[in-house]
């Protein structure tokens, strides 16, 4: 049987739906009539298609990280680009998309949430590119730990909401955002910044971001004649790790992993890796998924050192993969993604974001206990200049 | 007949519409919860709608964020919140009360055995605000299966096909939210009721209470005038907010008896 999600109820069998308040139901619904009229019209087709290519700079190439890879002695880590994407990250693919299909249905206010500040940027970006007003919710401490971002957001145009309540980090910066689009539902268009939320989002995101993983099955076997044995991304909500992987869910002898964010262990229980902690299922933001909370159902403060990743749930399609055990997931410790994030920079020349920076260090774990003729894929979902503080700040210098 | 229903019908016999105020269990103090609820009902209250605190209220205004803050603080779960409607059932047995909240907790519980607790305790209904029709079949099933009713919200943006949907599953009330955005907002219009109400009750034959925005006696008995029952929420919460742990239930019970006079003069 062929792999087919979500359902026309936007579900991933018992994950994802649209767990909103009534008065956003009527908008998401109207959300996803208009993405599925325009999802196969050839006109917005050929709009996103021009604009992947000529404003973001698609395709992103794929890149041997030879010397990292002899370093460790093992498999091959080839490295796909999407840090050299326009605004630097993934994020711009979904955010362009969604600002397509925000202009065919009038909407002039964009409004998104922001963690580590990519989808922020590439939110902004897209809002003056296609000249609708846009605002950017972030918790108060992610503005602290990615200041470039804010500065970044503002010189494109964008108004920069710091939100103080709960964690002040990228869960509470949804629930305002949420807050925003049902007080003004007619005019705004929620761009939403990760494969998770209610339906449509997980699926429309997830589309959006397949350009990573269609490209990059093209791509191997013009460098190295088949595909890798493993492709491998970080997962925050799960929209880089979804765009690379959905194209390979098909492709049996492509192991496919994804690392969660382990902060500092996923024992001591400050981390965001729900699925690799085996958390409970529950419901927020719109979707049911598996959820880091406590016996009661409240929503435990996560912790990881990116931004990025520092969330306690995950798309509704991670948790069916994982379910069905057609993919792995992993956590790494800060501690291991800040070497990975050391090491890129040494032996490449490239600065990783920190959140990659996890899917890097699981392929530097395995690759030594595979042999060379071994061949993994990572996803190097952004560029990690927004991470100079927090680096910095953790080796003790004072920019 | 349920609580709700013998409210709602004696209301009707007196030609009154009903006044619903919601405060959130354990706010500021979970040994102050079941004494404001007593003081509710002595004011003149006919139905309560108790928060179950939440780490992520996504559809509340600042206010009502801060009371969940304070009651999650002090330790309050939903476990602590049907031991509280326990303790307030020791006295009445009369005002129904409907738990009001978001649906992790729930989930968490598992919607069984929430069910059954809220028949031992005394619950009568139960609001889940993000839980649309949609998303609400396991709910539904459990909570008819022990003879609690399903309250569910229509916004000014529920089309026609929407609102026939509600119908057909809700019970007790019809919750109408007054406004679009969040709880406490002040961008209330009464027009908008006064249209919507009409076109409500083409499908829904239960009683409509309307709700969010409602700071002051005047709006109250302006709302009242158009629909079966008037709940009040963040004003009220920023009334326990503005108190002490001597003068909170006084003075909570004080603007209640204001509504109370104001509905009554509808
Ligand atoms: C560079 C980068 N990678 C990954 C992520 C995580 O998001 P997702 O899991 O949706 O790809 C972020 C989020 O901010 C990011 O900026």
């Amino acid at each position: 049987m062929s792999y087919n999600y979500p359902d026309s109820s936007g579900h991933f069998g018992q994950f994802g739906g649209i767990y909103m308040a009534e008065t956003l139901i009527p908008a998401v619904e109207e959300l996803r009539q208009q993405y599925l009229r325009f999802r196969d019209d050839p006109e917005f087709k050929a709009e996103f298609a021009y604009e992947l290519k000529h404003y973001v700079g698609r395709p992103s190439p794929i890149y041997h990280a030879k010397r990292l890879s002899d370093s460790l002695g093992g498999a091959q880590i080839y490295l796909k680009r999407e840090d050299l994407n326009h605004t630097g990250a993934h994020k711009i693919n979904n955010a362009i998309g969604q600002a397509l299909l925000a202009k065919r249905m009038g909407k002039k206010r964009v409004i998104a949430e922001t963690g580590a500040g990519m989808h922020g940027v590439a939110t902004a970006t897209v809002a003056a590119r296609f000249g609708m007003e846009c605002i950017v919710y972030m918790g108060a401490e992610d503005i602290q730990r990615q200041a470039p971002n804010v500065f970044r957001m503002k010189l494109l145009g964008a108004t920069v909401v710091p939100v103080e309540s709960g964690s002040r980090t990228l869960k509470d910066a949804c629930n305002e955002a949420i807050r925003d689009w049902v007080t003004n539902v007619e005019s705004t268009f929620y761009i939403f910044g990760t494969a998770a939320g209610p339906h449509p989002y997980p699926m429309m995101v997830r589309d959006f971001q397949c350009v990573i993983g269609n490209e990059a099955k093209v791509q191997m076997p013009e460098m190295i004649g088949r595909q890798p044995d493993a492709v491998i991304a970080c997962v925050g909500g799960g929209s880089n790790a979804i765009g690379l992987f959905h194209s390979y869910i098909e492709e049996k002898n492509v192991q496919i992993i994804g690392v969660e964010a382990g902060g500092y262990g996923i024992a001591s229980g400050r981390h965001a890796a729900p699925l690799t902690a085996n958390s409970k299922v529950g419901v927020l933001h719109g979707n049911k998924v598996y959820l880091i909370q406590d016996e009661n159902g409240q929503i435990i403060e996560t912790h990881s050192i990116s931004a990025g990743l520092d969330y306690p749930g995950v798309g509704p399609e991670h948790c069916l993969l994982k379910d069905m055990g057609r993919a792995q997931y992993v956590a790494i410790n800060d501690d291991e993604a800040l070497a990975a994030f050391d090491a890129l920079c040494r032996f490449e020349g490239i600065i990783p974001a920190l959140e990659s920076s996890h899917a890097l260090a699981h392929a530097m774990k395995i690759a030594p206990t595979m042999g060379k003729d071994k061949v993994l894929l990572v996803n190097l979902s952004g560029r990690g200049d927004k991470d100079m503080n927090t680096v910095a700040k953790l080796k003790g210098i004072t920019l | 007949m349920s609580r709700i229903q013998a409210t709602f019908e004696k209301l009707k016999q007196q030609q009154r519409k009903a006044l619903i105020p919601f405060l959130t269990a354990g706010d500021p103090d979970p040994q102050l919860t079941v004494p404001l609820l007593h003081a509710l009902v002595e004011a003149g209250a006919d139905v309560i709608e108790l928060g179950v605190p939440f780490s992520d209220p996504m559809a509340d205004g600042p206010t009502i964020q801060r009371a969940s803050e304070r009651a999650l603080k002090h330790g309050t779960s939903l476990r602590g919140v049907l031991d509280m409607v326990a303790e307030f059932r020791k006295q009445n047995d009369t005002t129904p009360v409907v738990l009001m909240g978001y649906g992790n907790p729930i989930e968490a519980m598992g919607w069984e055995t929430f069910a059954r607790r809220c028949a031992e305790v005394g619950v009568d209904g139960v609001l889940t605000v993000d839980f649309p029709p949609e998303e609400s079949h396991d709910a539904f099933e459990h909570l008819q299966q022990h003879g609690i009713d399903p309250i569910f919200l229509i916004a000014p943006t529920t089309n026609e096909a929407r609102i026939e949907l509600v119908a057909k599953l809700a019970r007790g009330y019809v919750y109408y939210v007054s406004l679009k955005g969040v709880t406490g907002a002040g961008n209330l219009d009464l027009s908008d009721i006064a249209h919507k109400i009409p076109q409500l009750r083409k499908h829904i034959r239960l009683p409509i209470g309307v709700g969010f925005g409602i700071r002051d006696a005047a709006t109250a008995q302006a709302v009242a005038k158009l629909c079966d029952g008037v709940v009040v929420g963040s004003r009220i919460v920023q009334e326990i907010e503005n108190s002490n742990e001597q003068n909170v239930v006084a003075n909570v019970g004080k603007f209640v008896r204001e509504l109370r006079t104001a509905i009554d003069q509808a």
